[in-house]
């Protein structure tokens, strides 16, 4: 068998494992990175990328329905018409460039990348099995572990047929008559939304009694208010026991104790993702596992030494952006730099209709950790630029410390608000007090003045409210 | 409704002047007759000033250090029915109250206590502005909580190998900036990684305004050691059968008339000591030039509490017998801890008695309690080898340091004084011979 030696050797192609390949890259770092599919991991290929090219389709063909049937804006269109297949060809070039530049990028840093899956020999060999051709074998002085996650399946539906993952969903071959989402996460509401407005009866099965139970109620609201408006059919506190093809899914009240079935052509099950830790020997590591995932320290440490892991693979919150930060922090550390991944906040973005942005603290969370906080919220249907969009549903909220107006969070529901998140981010790592953002000018007319004012209203200043 | 004013009350003995030292309301309070207001202090005493009507507080009329002039708006209420206002003038405002302190200071009569207070009152505000100034730390971090610094200063922390956690943060919320980093850096913070963490330069600094008692001892302090040319005189007193009788006094009389320590026997001795020399016995108006001699020993016993020192009197010392005078010291020393004690008990004293017990040292220099004219200092009692009759035998011994105001008191005078109180102290049983 062929050997080759490097200094890092990364196990995975997604946001984590890429960013860390190019950092290491460009660090000067000997670099390989093996992966089995193809680059940019779940992310580029099978989750954020191509699901917002999926919903933006839906939003435009929604939007021209909307026009067909009369708008007040006055535009008429008539009888518009999706062509899925071509949707989907476009949302796979735009992922087919992504991926290539991210190809690019590692070559760019002087990165081997090696094609095919891993397996774990011990702590410094791993044998990369190309789908074609002989395996090889690698020895580094540093692995990284950034295998990312799977959708979690149900036994009693597993993937495939009628039964779509979140990747299936992705790529649909037509566009079905009914759909029914089992779970009622960002995944499942993003996606389920987004086949409504392709015009798919939608019904939404969830085992907790509110949708997006992760986030607070008061900023799910404007989303439950959405999904009902959107005709979406929700089923809250219900269980599903199985699927066959002529009765379509088994649903169980738990509080009722009443089962019916829902019919549906196809269903997505987006009931969570699971770290992905099997399959590639990496259970002969005996690395510490904190539930399902590989256990890291602030500085991304498994429990064996020059071994690291970033990413899904270490658990929530699997966020793309995470893993991005993470990669970052392990690639200067091998360099030789001091590092430590301690971020004031990760934000946390839903791209339901409207969207929901989560950084930092929530005002409950404040309090529960025993800070003496204060909370704000503007809401959009006072501000103009919301309402010429036609988004004047939602709000923006901003939590602070009582005593020196630390700002803590920034939470926020309404159209277009995932922007918000960059201004969100960068307040709290800067350690904004609710002045700084309150006395900067924000540009009018845009959705960013609800930031200004949230945090003015919260030292009792608002203007337009 | 009507506004009734509430004005700085006169607290008597001519006071032109208190020292507002706490609120005990807010604006807006709403308050009831009797409540107590503030608290203002004269002299040594500290007084609480109720409220004479029912009402809500609408303004205050100073803050805390400041000097009022007796007179001088304190509160004014929102009261039922008529007030004491008939017009709706704005309240004074404090530098207004202020210039009033000065001129009522000025054209008081002159009282010999008084001078140095005007000059006081302008330099109030100046200190509690400098104590306000952006110098002092922003909101500290509590224990375990994460410093506050930008991304790039936390890398950058990172890179040098700095714990921000030791890094003062001079930003807004206590957030840590660059030239903090810098500062730390610079004060041969990046070694400490290495070594341990005590021998860090440390660049804090705080003030405090000196107010309310502090300022009154400061100035005493500082009248006394300007005024008084001091001379001191310390001599050796054995107290081995002092020692051994209060040990017998309390074995016997112990359980039911209370324990002595070494002062009631100090202070008999000092009683019977001044009969032969009145011109220690004495206050000394130096402005007009005269010395008052006092037959009774009115006793000041210098006493330290948790606000700084005070000098509680017990008065007529020479009436009392051993337990007697026992039991006023206790209950002077109590008083004064507590704050519990009245206007007399602060002042008139004619001689003055510090003592510091087992912390009492050598040799002390004690300065004279303006204007009295001598103060005797006790030092610890140790036990120590004497030759008596050619013969090593251990002695109890214990120095007496005391200072004498030397416009009034001969050298010779208080070497007597001093002699006379040690033979009464190394012979007991004269304390008790009259």
């Amino acid at each position: 068998m062929k050997e080759l030696t490097t200094k890092l050797l990364i196990i995975g192609g997604g946001p984590g494992g890429y960013v860390a390949g190019i950092r290491a890259g460009q660090l000067g770092i000997p670099t390989m990175l093996v992966e089995g599919a193809s680059l940019g991991g779940t992310c580029l290929n099978i989750g954020c990328i191509p699901s917002k090219a999926l919903i933006h389709a839906a939003e435009e063909f929604d939007r021209a329905r909307h026009q067909a049937a009369g708008s007040q804006l006055g535009i008429r269109v008539s009888d518009p018409q999706i062509d899925i297949a071509q949707t989907v060809r476009w949302k796979d070039g735009i992922v087919t460039r992504l991926t290539g530049g991210v190809g690019a990028l590692l070559r760019k840093a002087g990165v081997q990348v090696h094609k095919g899956w891993a397996e774990i020999e011990d702590g410094k060999t791993v044998i990369v099995k190309p789908p074609e051709g002989e395996p090889l074998r690698v020895r580094c002085e540093h692995l990284l572990l950034a295998t990312g996650s799977t959708p979690v399946e149900l036994p009693s539906m597993p993937f495939g047929g009628a039964i779509w993952s979140s990747t299936d969903a992705l790529s649909p071959d037509a566009i079905p008559k009914r759909l029914v989402v089992v779970g009622a996460g960002y995944i499942g509401l993003e996606l389920g939304m987004a086949y409504r407005k392709l015009g798919v009866e939608v019904t939404v099965v969830e085992a907790l009694q509110r949708v997006l139970p992760t986030y607070d109620e008061e900023l799910t609201q404007p989303v439950l208010q959405a999904l009902q408006k959107s005709g979406i059919v929700l089923h809250l506190g219900c269980s599903v026991q199985g699927w066959d093809a002529e009765h379509g899914v088994h649903v169980r009240n738990d509080a009722r104790a009443e089962e019916f079935a829902l019919p549906a052509d196809r269903v997505l099950v987006a009931v969570g993702r699971r770290p992905h830790t099997t399959g590639f020997g990496l259970e002969s590591l005996q690395l510490d596992m904190a539930g399902r995932h590989v256990a890291i320290d602030a500085h991304c440490r498994t429990s064996m030494r020059n071994v690291w892991a970033i990413g899904d693979v270490t658990g929530e919150p699997m966020l793309a952006h995470r893993a991005m930060a993470q990669g970052e922090c392990v690639a200067e550390q091998i360099a030789g730099k001091n590092r430590r991944f301690e971020p004031m906040a990760i934000p946390a973005v839903c791209f339901t209709d409207p969207e929901v942005v989560v950084v930092g603290k929530t005002p409950g969370e404040a309090r529960a950790a025993g800070i003496d906080c204060i909370d704000a919220a503007f809401p959009f249907a006072a501000n103009g630029r919301a309402m010429t969009l036609e988004a004047a549903g939602g709000f923006v909220r901003v939590v602070a410390r009582q005593d020196n107006h630390l700002i803590l969070g920034w939470q926020a529901v309404g159209r277009g608000v995932s922007e918000l998140a960059a201004a969100f981010g960068q307040s709290i790592e800067m350690g904004a007090r609710l002045e700084d953002v309150g006395h900067t000018i924000h540009a009018h007319p845009t959705l960013g003045e609800a930031v200004q004012e949230a945090a003015l209203r919260a030292l009792g200043q608002a203007l337009h409210i | 409704m009507g506004i009734y004013v509430i004005r700085v009350p006169d607290i008597g003995e001519g006071i032109a002047e208190v020292e507002l030292v706490s609120w005990h309301v807010q604006v807006g309070d709403s308050i009831s007759e009797d409540q107590h207001l503030a608290d203002v202090m004269t002299d040594k005493a500290t007084v609480e000033v109720p409220s004479p009507m029912h009402g809500k507080v609408l303004s205050l009329g100073g803050s805390p250090g400041q000097v009022m002039a007796v007179g001088a708006e304190l509160v004014r209420l929102e009261v039922e029915g008529e007030g004491n206002l008939k017009e709706n003038s704005a309240p004074a405002p404090a530098s207004q109250a202020q210039a009033a302190t000065v001129s009522v200071a000025t054209t008081a009569p002159a009282a010999p206590a008084v001078p140095a207070a005007p000059a006081a009152a302008p330099k109030a505000a100046p200190a509690r502005a400098s104590a306000a100034a952006p110098r002092a730390p922003a909101a500290l971090r509590k224990e375990g909580e994460r410093p506050l610094a930008s991304p790039a200063v936390r890398r950058r922390a990172l890179d040098m190998g700095i714990d921000l956690r030791r890094v003062h943060g001079s930003g807004p919320a206590g957030r840590i900036e660059h030239h903090d980093l810098d500062a730390f850096a610079a004060g041969g913070g990046q070694v400490q990684g290495v070594g341990g963490s005590q021998y860090v330069e440390r660049h804090g600094e705080e003030q405090i305004p000196v107010i309310g008692l502090r300022r009154k001892i400061a100035q005493k302090m500082q009248e006394a050691k300007r005024r008084i040319p001091h001379f001191s005189y310390v001599e050796e007193v054995d107290v081995t059968e002092l020692e051994q009788l209060r040990q017998q006094l309390n074995k016997i009389h112990g359980a039911t008339r209370g324990k002595l320590t070494l002062l009631p026997f100090l202070a008999r001795a000092m009683v019977l000591a001044l009969r032969d020399f009145p011109q220690i016995n004495a206050r000394f108006d130096d402005d007009a030039g005269v010395v008052t001699r006092y037959e009774g020993v009115h006793l000041g016993i210098a006493a330290q509490t948790d606000a700084g020192l005070m000098v509680p009197v017990l008065r007529h010392a020479e009436s009392l017998d051993l337990w007697q005078c026992a039991a006023g010291i206790a209950r002077l020393a109590d008083g004064a801890k507590t704050g519990k004690l009245g206007r007399d008990e602060l002042s008139g004293s004619s001689i003055t008695l510090t003592s510091l017990g087992a912390l009492g040292g050598l040799v002390s220099t004690p300065v004279i309690n303006h204007p009295e004219v001598a103060i005797v200092g006790v030092n610890r009692m140790v036990e120590r080898p004497m030759l008596r009759g050619g013969q090593v035998v251990a002695r109890q011994l214990m120095n007496l340091s005391s200072s004498f105001d030397h416009r009034v008191v001969d050298g010779m005078d208080a070497a007597q004084f001093i002699q006379a109180i040690r033979a009464l102290l190394e012979t007991p049983a004269l304390l008790f011979v009259e």
